[in-house]
């Protein structure tokens, strides 16, 4: 009942879930969080860039994508209360900075109650 | 992820809440949930793919389960088809499909009970509606047994009291044995098993988030507040939703309750092992997985012997803690008896209030005018404190002491009327996206109802999943996604903690304004 299909980045497919998340975590390049990006009608900006980088150096560190709160918070130390508080993220990812930037980040799928 | 088809949120904010929709047969019949995995229904228990002998498997399970559940017997049996619970399903009122009133929905699996557990139905099944187990009769399951929440708002209007959140836990429970799992559940509950917690939050990362928290509350308030991790010998040891360690507004509540707990000086703990109260075995009808995960807590409590047990705001975690708890883990004597075992946070704090033991500055929250969604599962599946009706007053007390302003939705759609946020039972995953938004459509009526009325502008909450759904559907019916709060955030925002800077700056404006 899956319907998992696959990226196409440099002539190369790599495999998502039913979602996009990828099914292989470590397959994640630049290039390919573009290409994720453009499926869900988003062009990459250097703002975006911003959240996807500290997304990620926070997985590693953590194995676990920083709550909203965190992220939130280290964004407004970089770009001010205005453009760092929730709606400015939701405003780059208007699926939610959390599922929506993990997705474009390699990251998986935040689960439970939120 | 899901569109939301042919329904425009924005156009049917206004109305009554509990207006019946015109019929649209079948409009929902490709709603379903993305499947589980094979390795997430290995971790289960549950075989990976749907079974050869599927239809006696099924069959035999439904046998097992009315040997174990005399309730689930007399609920297939007692329909009299009055038509009372008709239009009471939120999913119903929202999608218009008659296959989403809680009766239909209760015959999908009752026509398949009478043609093999009733006299009747295997001799002249066409004369009582028994139907054989078929394939589409299956597909019908999946699709419309992951349309009800269990939230058992049609059950208070049943004069028999039939339960249809019972008859659609079972028929989960018979999908899971012959395979056919729901992922978002089984994927949820799994994780419970492997790291501790829905969100599959690891303990270096919940420790960090803690440490985190509390460095922002010593910046704003000048108070060196804790939220202690995995503390041995705590009185208290704090169960509540991992949402609380992500999401927003859950962690504007985590923070309240830390605050509680500071202020009243008494000693308490979360737990790495323990550190989820929701419990997905209750979505999933499987006892075995409820269990499973409930006995977490008894783990943690004993190991960290502490003397409570106090839940956070999480409205089936509270569900399993009141009802269930004692059965599936207890007994619990190892705890002072001189406390509910389980007591919930909000009667914790509501007890501090009356014994005059916190101080507010209800003026910070002047900038909210507030209702609250009474949580389904709260509101029908448990009580608060010990009188009745507790788990409606003792929220709205606190939300009282609080905040200036204070409005609640209409009456048919509150307390134990009230509707579910359309994301409960297991529902709130993206695929669902359709049925949610359209689920939600009775309470955002009610709650644009008493916005134009109060001039309400945020509503609270005491459920993860209602907080989340809202976060997802109030911007799509045109309300702001930051209205839902949590009930402790009220709490946090006007709370004066002793030394702290707000208390300072409160009280000198008292001692000038004479």
């Amino acid at each position: 009942m899956t319907t998992a299909t696959a990226y196409e980045v440099n002539g190369q497919t790599i495999d998502h879930d039913e979602e996009g998340y990828l099914s292989d975590i470590h397959q994640w390049t630049p290039e390919l969080a573009s290409v994720i990006a453009k499926s869900e009608n988003l062009d990459m900006s250097d703002e975006h860039w911003e959240v996807v980088n500290f997304l990620r150096d926070y997985y590693e560190e953590y194995q676990i994508a920083p709550a909203v709160r965190i992220l939130v918070k280290e964004m407004t130390k970089k770009y001010g209360k205005d453009k760092g508080d929730q709606k400015a993220l939701y405003a780059l990812f208007p699926y939610g900075p959390a599922k929506q930037a993990c997705k474009i980040a390699g990251l998986p799928k935040p689960t439970g109650c939120v | 992820m899901a569109a939301v088809t042919g329904f425009d949120p924005k156009a049917e904010v206004h109305g009554d809440p509990i207006e019946i929709p015109t019929l649209a047969c079948g409009a929902m019949a490709n709603s379903k949930p993305f499947a589980a995995g094979p390795a997430h229904q290995a971790a289960l228990g549950f075989p990976g793919e749907l079974v050869e002998d599927w239809h006696d498997k099924a069959i035999f399970r439904l046998g097992e389960l009315l040997e174990n559940s005399r309730a689930l017997r007399v609920y297939l049996d007692s329909c009299v088809k009055c038509g009372a619970c008709t239009d009471k399903c939120h999913y119903f009122l929202g999608t218009g499909d008659p296959k989403n009133m809680p009766v239909a929905r209760q015959d999908l699996l009752r026509k398949v009970y009478r043609r093999h557990f009733t006299w009747a139905g295997k001799v002249v099944p066409w004369l009582v509606g028994a139907e054989d187990l078929t394939k589409d009769v299956l597909a019908d399951w999946y699709s419309y047994f992951h349309q009800c929440s269990q939230c058992r708002r049609c059950s208070v209007f049943c004069p028999y009291g039939i339960d249809t959140a019972e008859i659609s836990m079972a028929a989960r429970d018979i999908m899971d044995t012959i395979g056919m799992g729901q992922k978002y559940s089984n994927e949820i509950i799994g994780k419970v098993f492997s790291v501790g917690n829905n969100l599959g939050l690891p303990p270096k990362a919940l420790k960090a988030t803690l440490a985190g928290l509390e460095d922002e509350i010593e910046e704003e308030t000048g108070v060196p507040v804790k939220l202690p991790l995995d503390v041995k010998g705590a009185d208290v040891l704090l169960v509540t939703p991992s949402a609380d360690f992500f999401a927003s507004p859950h962690m504007e509540g985590l923070i309240g309750y830390a605050k509680v707990f500071h202020e009243a000086g008494v000693s308490w703990t979360l737990s790495t092992y323990a550190s989820e109260a929701a419990n997905f075995g209750m979505f999933v009808g499987s006892q075995e997985n409820m269990k499973k995960v409930a006995l977490r807590i008894r783990k943690a409590a004993q190991d960290l012997g502490v003397k409570r047990l106090v839940f956070g705001e999480c409205g089936h975690a509270w569900r399993v803690a009141y009802s269930f708890l004692d059965t599936l883990a207890g007994p619990f004597d190892f705890l002072d008896p001189a406390y509910p075992v389980p007591q919930h946070i909000c009667e914790f704090t509501n007890d501090l209030i009356e014994a005059g033991k916190l101080r507010f500055d209800k003026a910070a929250n002047d900038s909210f005018r507030l209702t609250f969604h009474d949580s389904c599962n709260v509101a029908r599946a448990s009580r608060m404190g010990d009188a009745p009706g507790g788990q409606f007053e003792i929220p709205r007390a606190v939300l009282r002491a609080t905040c200036n302003h204070f409005f609640d939705m209409a009456p048919e759609t509150t307390r134990e009327k009230t509707f579910c946020c359309g994301g409960g039972g297991g529902l709130l995953t993206d695929e669902l996206m359709d049925v949610r938004a359209k689920g939600a459509q009775p309470r955002m009526r009610a709650l644009q109802e008493v916005a134009e009325e109060h001039g309400v502008t945020h509503m609270a909450a005491i459920c993860a999943i209602c907080k989340a759904q809202f976060s997802k559907v109030l911007p799509m019916y045109g309300f702001d996604r930051e209205a839902i709060v949590s009930v402790h955030q009220m709490v946090s925002n006007a709370i004066l903690l002793t030394g702290s800077r707000q208390a300072e700056e409160y009280d000198a404006r008292r001692k000038s304004a004479g």
